[in-house]
């Protein structure tokens, strides 16, 4: 169990986390979600024990955090943003060296990098040095020298920042593989990445959790956004009923060329879409496309992050603690 | 694995990062370079006895010593702070202190691996003139001692500063504030005068060793100011987990 309890951490008088508790349990994977300077890195920063907080608790499985850093970091491996590697070394010998540092013992390394470098398919670049790797492969080095010390807990900051399509796949896989033998902690501003690898979601905006949950439970009751193009006139939208289809609000209209127009309209649910689209249709309108304007939890998230005002508590979602 | 491996463990991957890096090639080639240009237009200059020759090898080298020391120093924390690799052994279960020495070591072993090259322009006139072994040996424990001194003083500044230049300037600028202590303690009289003597990093200590006697307070000194520098870096590196 990983808990944080009413984490403070103050530079001057801006509060990068303003009183943040949360849950972790053995075995998840969970994703920091948050804007840039939301106190993501700040948190995982502390978490880590390279950051001590201005107040508040952290327990890594029964560790005290702020009265045993040692202890703590013994259970932690940490991938920040921009991976720790040495240029000059051989990934072999980077990996080792790291392993190490962590206590792994001399006569088993070899036999752990071996583990690590084929768990993170890094054995056909094992003895290349590391300022040669792409971007990717580093990433990959980055995450096996986190693991190489078989930490309970994994912390990766932004762990997909910069890849291609092709290697966010491969990381994917990688960090969902390692939910079998280590609890994750990653943060992201990608909402597409934490939704599709992690199995609950914190929402962090101001240096306080607003919403914490898995992706359904976030995005209960959240409204949702479509943009149709369909053939008919501004005219008819205007003195169609529309806006009086049962949960549809917030129809923007905009006249396009050959006799076009785009319609923007936030919804409550599927339901009340296909109630949409059938009202359209019905008044005499061609429709073109229906696309989704962003997913549901992005809706949630910017709503969140645009309206909640952090020093308000009680506006955290299902299981919240903040 | 205990905390004396754990240095050694840094120590080497310090030397090796040396051995590894254009820098750390270009530092030995320079130094060996001036070493053996003042040999032979300062030290051998002229109509000299031999001991006179050991002696001047020993004075100047104390200048390429302290400015290899610089260079040397700088890099310990301000490039893996530049480079993001400081977080790796921040995040490691290994103390402060240990990193200091582990560092302070590898830094420490490269300038020696230097000194021991330059030594054949000693046994050179410890061979062909009249000196004893023990000048020789004295004067090395000299450039090792104020070597030692030198990196301490350049990990600290290496350590408060964002990157080598600026730790190479801050730690120029306090071994020149030592070399002049002894100028500042001619203006000063009484007891305090007698303390910012005794601060002085060469003429007050160095000199007996380039003249092959070795004084204990001076090993003392020497040993104490590197020991200080050494707790002062930990400290800076423990302050960085209130800080960002």
């Amino acid at each position: 169990m990983i808990e944080a309890a009413d984490i403070y951490k103050h530079y001057g008088a801006r509060a990068a986390l303003d009183g943040v508790s949360f849950r972790i349990a053995a075995g998840e994977v969970v994703g920091f979600l948050g804007l840039n300077g939301a106190g993501k890195t700040t948190m995982l920063k502390v978490l880590c024990g390279l950051l001590l907080p201005s107040a508040g608790q952290v327990r890594v499985f029964d560790v005290d955090g702020v009265k045993d850093p040692l202890a703590l970091r013994k259970n932690i491996g940490f991938l920040p943003d921009r991976a720790p590697l040495y240029g000059d070394m051989t990934v072999r010998a980077m990996l080792s060296y790291a392993g190490r540092l962590n206590g792994v013992d001399g006569k088993r390394i070899h036999g752990r990098v071996a583990e690590v470098l084929a768990l993170a398919s890094l054995e056909n670049v094992a003895d290349d040095l590391i300022e040669t790797l792409s971007h990717g492969y580093r990433q990959r080095v980055g995450i096996a020298q986190a693991i190489v010390h078989e930490p309970r807990l994994v912390v990766l900051d932004e762990p997909i920042s910069g890849l291609d399509p092709a290697q966010i796949v491969a990381m994917r896989g990688l960090i969902r593989g390692l939910k079998e033998k280590h609890t994750v902690l990653l943060s992201s501003h990608i909402l597409g990445e934490i939704s599709q690898t992690c199995d609950r979601i914190l929402v962090l905006h101001a240096g306080r959790i607003v919403a914490q949950g898995s992706e359904n439970e976030l995005t209960v009751g959240g409204q949702k956004r479509a943009e149709i193009m369909a053939r008919g006139s501004l005219a008819d939208v205007e003195k169609g009923e529309l806006l009086r289809v049962p949960g549809v609000t917030d129809v923007e209209a905009l006249p396009l060329e050959d006799g076009l127009i785009r319609l923007r309209a936030r919804f409550a649910s599927n339901e009340v879409r296909e109630g949409l689209v059938r009202s359209l249709v019905q008044a005499g309108f061609g429709i073109r496309t229906v696309n989704d304007l962003e997913s549901d939890l992005e809706a949630v998230f910017l709503k969140l992050t645009r309206t909640v005002n952090p020093a308000e508590p009680g506006l955290t979602q299902k299981g919240g603690e903040a | 694995m205990n905390n004396v491996a754990k240095a050694l463990l840094i120590a080497r991957r310090e030397l090796s990062a040396y051995l590894s890096s254009i820098t750390g090639w270009l530092i030995l080639a320079v130094v060996l370079l001036a070493d053996g240009l003042l040999f032979n237009t300062v030290a051998m200059a002229g109509e000299k006895k031999s001991f006179d020759v050991l002696q001047g090898f020993f004075y100047f080298s104390s200048g390429t010593t302290m400015v290899a020391s610089i260079f040397i120093a700088m890099r310990l924390f301000a490039e893996e702070r530049q480079q993001g690799t400081l977080v790796l052994l921040e995040t490691a279960p290994i103390p402060e202190y240990v990193v200091v020495a582990g560092k302070f070591f590898g830094a420490w072993t490269f300038l020696l691996l230097l000194l021991a090259l330059s030594a054949y322009l000693p046994l050179l006139v410890l061979v062909n003139g009249k000196v004893t072994l023990g000048h020789v040996v004295a004067g090395y424990a000299g450039l090792m001692l104020l070597g030692a001194a030198c990196i301490a003083i350049g990990a600290l500044a290496s350590a408060v500063s964002p990157n080598q230049i600026l730790a190479a300037v801050v730690s120029g600028a306090i071994i020149v504030a030592l070399l002049l202590a002894w100028m500042l303690a001619k203006k000063i009289d009484g007891p305090i005068g007698d303390v910012v003597g005794f601060l002085d990093l060469f003429d007050q200590h160095y000199r007996s060793f380039s003249r092959g006697t070795i004084k204990l307070t001076s090993v003392v000194y020497y040993l104490s100011l590197a020991y200080g520098a050494l707790l002062a870096t930990t400290a800076v590196l423990t302050a960085r987990r209130w800080r960002a």
